[in-house]
């Protein structure tokens, strides 16, 4: 199954490249993102350094490395192999930097050698707080990937077409929004079962309201406008003018709310984890396990902070960033940014 | 006059009244009116009388829920376009028919160059490559005088004055020359001295292209500018038309009177404007006989019950008046 995961980045990387190509094409997406790397450098970079700790735990490999038995034949990403963390463990709980362990004060294996400690089960906290970064990244990523084009569809169809359609989808809207999310999601996850793909799926089937009423107002509000009579009175079809007068127009907000949706979810996985039904190796996971150290005494807290404040600068460079395009991407004040 | 280019007959445009489902109540009332090849037909009257349901009606873009009540005729080169199939009549949308809007502000798309949107123009009804579609598009920026036509087809909209973009909106529906254009107060949100360009700039093009217009406004000085015949619309129909001269030198109908009247001039300097009493009655509480009857001077037991019917006064000139038609009757004249 590794091939899939290489495969998954690789697509990804060349993605992303060709969307900057396109980018840079049109003088509206090149000026907001000079614009957005001048306004948020330093939270642009943490996003990216992120985004590459998410792809080295990605590309894996069999065979290497110097692993024996079972993990041989498993594949290994270069995250995993830089850190082999079936050799590099202690047998239970160390401070940071310590040279024994935490209880009863035994010599470690690898003394000073863990910048983060290690947890109940001796695995390197760094480590696991490095591959906590693919799973928050997959669970807002891939829930968006599901989440916005359903709000689009059901928002600017309803939006642009009304009638019967517009009743139908607000009918739906309506009654998922009058479901508790949580309780949804709960259902959702039992049915579908765990997994990554999973939780983004019943994820974004709960979320998508939101964007659907953004859209569908805003698709109202385009749908008056001159332009949008113009192109009809020029004789250009509804998809043409869905796609070429309507959807550019919702881009911004698409975006905006996206960097904004995004921390949300990787929040709401946190709580997911805590009622037991988040995803394995998640910063959620690590601090629900971590909840129960902080009643000991001395207290553990290297566990909890680090999947805390890994989780907390990423939501806040995403949202530093989703601020930024909120004021760069409208297009009346282009003509401000000089 | 050769044969008419658009031919609109009793057209008829409804809107749901009230909180009754079924009840409906026409906008447009039964509206007839003709453009011939290279004539400027100016619709005018006041804001709410159906002028721009009457040129929506023509394109077929009324939007749900109003409707073309079944009974209207809309024939255009021949063709009854209320009989098209969509294809056909979004076929014709723009290449025969194009239709400019008031508002220069909000009918060019932001996000798009204007250049991109011109381009879009041509090659949705010719099959052009994208570098000849953009050679035209300098070539119609040069004609309706914007500087710089080359360079201004990478700019946004919203880099442009409303003036520019009120000349772009021209050349994007005037590019693939329609053989009708409707224009829908081209100029009422425009400075007065850049109004003036683009009445000349709509007079040449017309002569150039010899293509007809449909002007929609409610400035007489722009009709004296630019139509060759006018219609006044009165609370969804028509109540006086003629050629120009006919109803700006000689109205008959009350309503033009008065509203030919209320036109602030200057040397009549001190005294109070004249004005039309009353209020347009709202939709769906028109009179049942002729719409002006609740505000006109010459009110009179006939006006409340019955639609009056159109008096003949010239070949071209005629208006819809129960006391004209009597005028026309004591006097011995005969009347339609």
């Amino acid at each position: 199954m590794s091939w899939i995961g290489n495969l998954v980045a690789v697509a990804l990387v060349l993605g992303a490249l060709l969307l900057w190509r396109r980018a840079r094409r049109s003088r509206l997406w090149r000026e907001a993102l000079t614009a957005l790397r001048r306004r948020r450098p330093i939270a642009l970079t943490v996003v990216g350094v992120f985004v590459l700790i998410a792809l080295m735990d990605t590309v894996a490999w069999t065979g290497g490395g110097g692993a024996e038995g079972v993990a041989a034949s498993k594949p290994r990403s270069v995250l995993d192999r830089i850190f082999s963390p079936e050799t590099f463990r202690e047998k239970s709980y160390s401070a940071p930097f310590a040279r024994t362990e935490f209880i009863g004060g035994a010599a470690l294996t690898f003394p000073r050698r863990h910048p983060l400690g290690t947890d109940l089960l001796g695995d390197d906290v760094l480590y696991k707080t490095l591959k906590g970064v693919k799973v928050a990244l997959l669970i807002g990523g891939l829930t968006c990937l599901v989440l916005i084009p359903l709000a689009l569809l059901f928002g600017v169809s309803s939006g642009y077409f009304g009638g019967r359609i517009d009743d139908v989808v607000f009918f739906v809207m309506s009654t998922l929004a009058s479901i508790p999310n949580l309780l949804l999601l709960i259902a959702l996850i039992m049915a579908l079962g765990k997994g990554t793909l999973q939780v983004c799926f019943a994820l974004g089937i709960t979320g998508w309201v939101g964007l659907s009423r953004i859209t569908r107002a805003e698709t109202l509000k385009l749908r008056e406008l001159e332009y949008v009579q113009a192109a009809r009175a020029l004789g250009v079809s509804n998809l043409k003018i869905l796609s070429q007068h309507i959807l550019p127009n919702l881009a911004h907000l698409v975006i905006i709310t996206f960097a904004l949706l995004f921390t949300g979810l990787v929040l709401s996985e946190t709580i997911l984890s805590y009622l037991g039904i988040g995803l394995d190796g998640s910063w959620g996971r690590m601090i629900d396990q971590a909840r129960n150290e902080l009643s000991r005494d001395p207290i553990i807290w290297w566990n909890i902070a680090a999947a805390s404040t890994a989780l907390f600068v990423l939501v806040l460079c995403v949202n530093l960033i989703a601020d930024a395009l909120r004021d760069i991407l409208d297009p009346r004040t282009l003509n401000e940014r000089k | 006059m050769s044969a008419p280019l658009l031919t609109v007959e009793d057209l008829t445009v409804s809107f749901p009244a009230g909180r009754d489902g079924n009840a409906r109540a026409p906008v447009v009332d039964g509206i007839s009116l003709d453009v011939s090849p290279g004539e400027v037909l100016a619709l005018v009257g006041e804001s709410g009388c159906g002028k721009s349901m009457t040129a929506l009606a023509i394109l077929r873009l009324i939007a749900k829920p109003g409707r073309i009540e079944p009974g209207s005729r809309i024939v255009f080169d021949d063709r009854d376009i209320l009989a098209l199939k969509v294809t056909r009549m979004r076929a014709l949308r723009g290449a025969g028919i194009a239709m400019i809007f008031q508002e220069p502000m909000s009918s060019l798309n932001p996000v798009r160059t204007v250049g991109n949107q011109v381009t879009e123009a041509i090659r949705l009804h010719e099959r052009v490559s994208a570098a000849a579609a953009r050679d035209r598009a300098t070539q119609m920026f040069k004609r309706v005088g914007i500087p710089d036509p080359a360079g201004r087809l990478a700019a946004y909209p919203h880099q442009l004055s409303g003036g520019l973009r009120q000349r772009v909106m021209i050349a994007m529906m005037l590019v693939v020359q329609p053989r009708l254009l409707i224009a829908d107060e081209p100029t009422t949100a425009l400075d007065v001295t850049v109004q003036a360009q683009i009445l000349a700039l709509l007079r040449e093009l017309k002569d150039e292209l010899g293509m007809a217009i449909l002007l929609i406004t409610h400035d007489f000085g722009v009709v004296n500018e630019l139509a060759d015949r006018v219609a006044v619309m009165y609370a969804g129909r028509i109540a006086e038309r003629g050629t120009r001269s006919e109803v700006l030198g000689r109205p008959m109908h009350p309503y033009t009177q008065g509203l030919l009247r209320s036109i602030p001039r200057l040397s009549h300097r001190g005294e109070a404007l004249a004005e039309i009493e009353g209020v347009v009655p709202s939709l769906g509480s028109w009179p049942t006989g002729c719409r002006f009857a609740t505000r006109c001077p010459k009110v009179f037991e006939p006006c409340d019950g019955t639609v009056p019917e159109s008096v003949v006064l010239s070949a071209s000139h005629h208006a819809a008046c129960h006391e004209i038609a009597q005028r026309r009757r004591t006097a011995g004249t005969p009347s339609k």
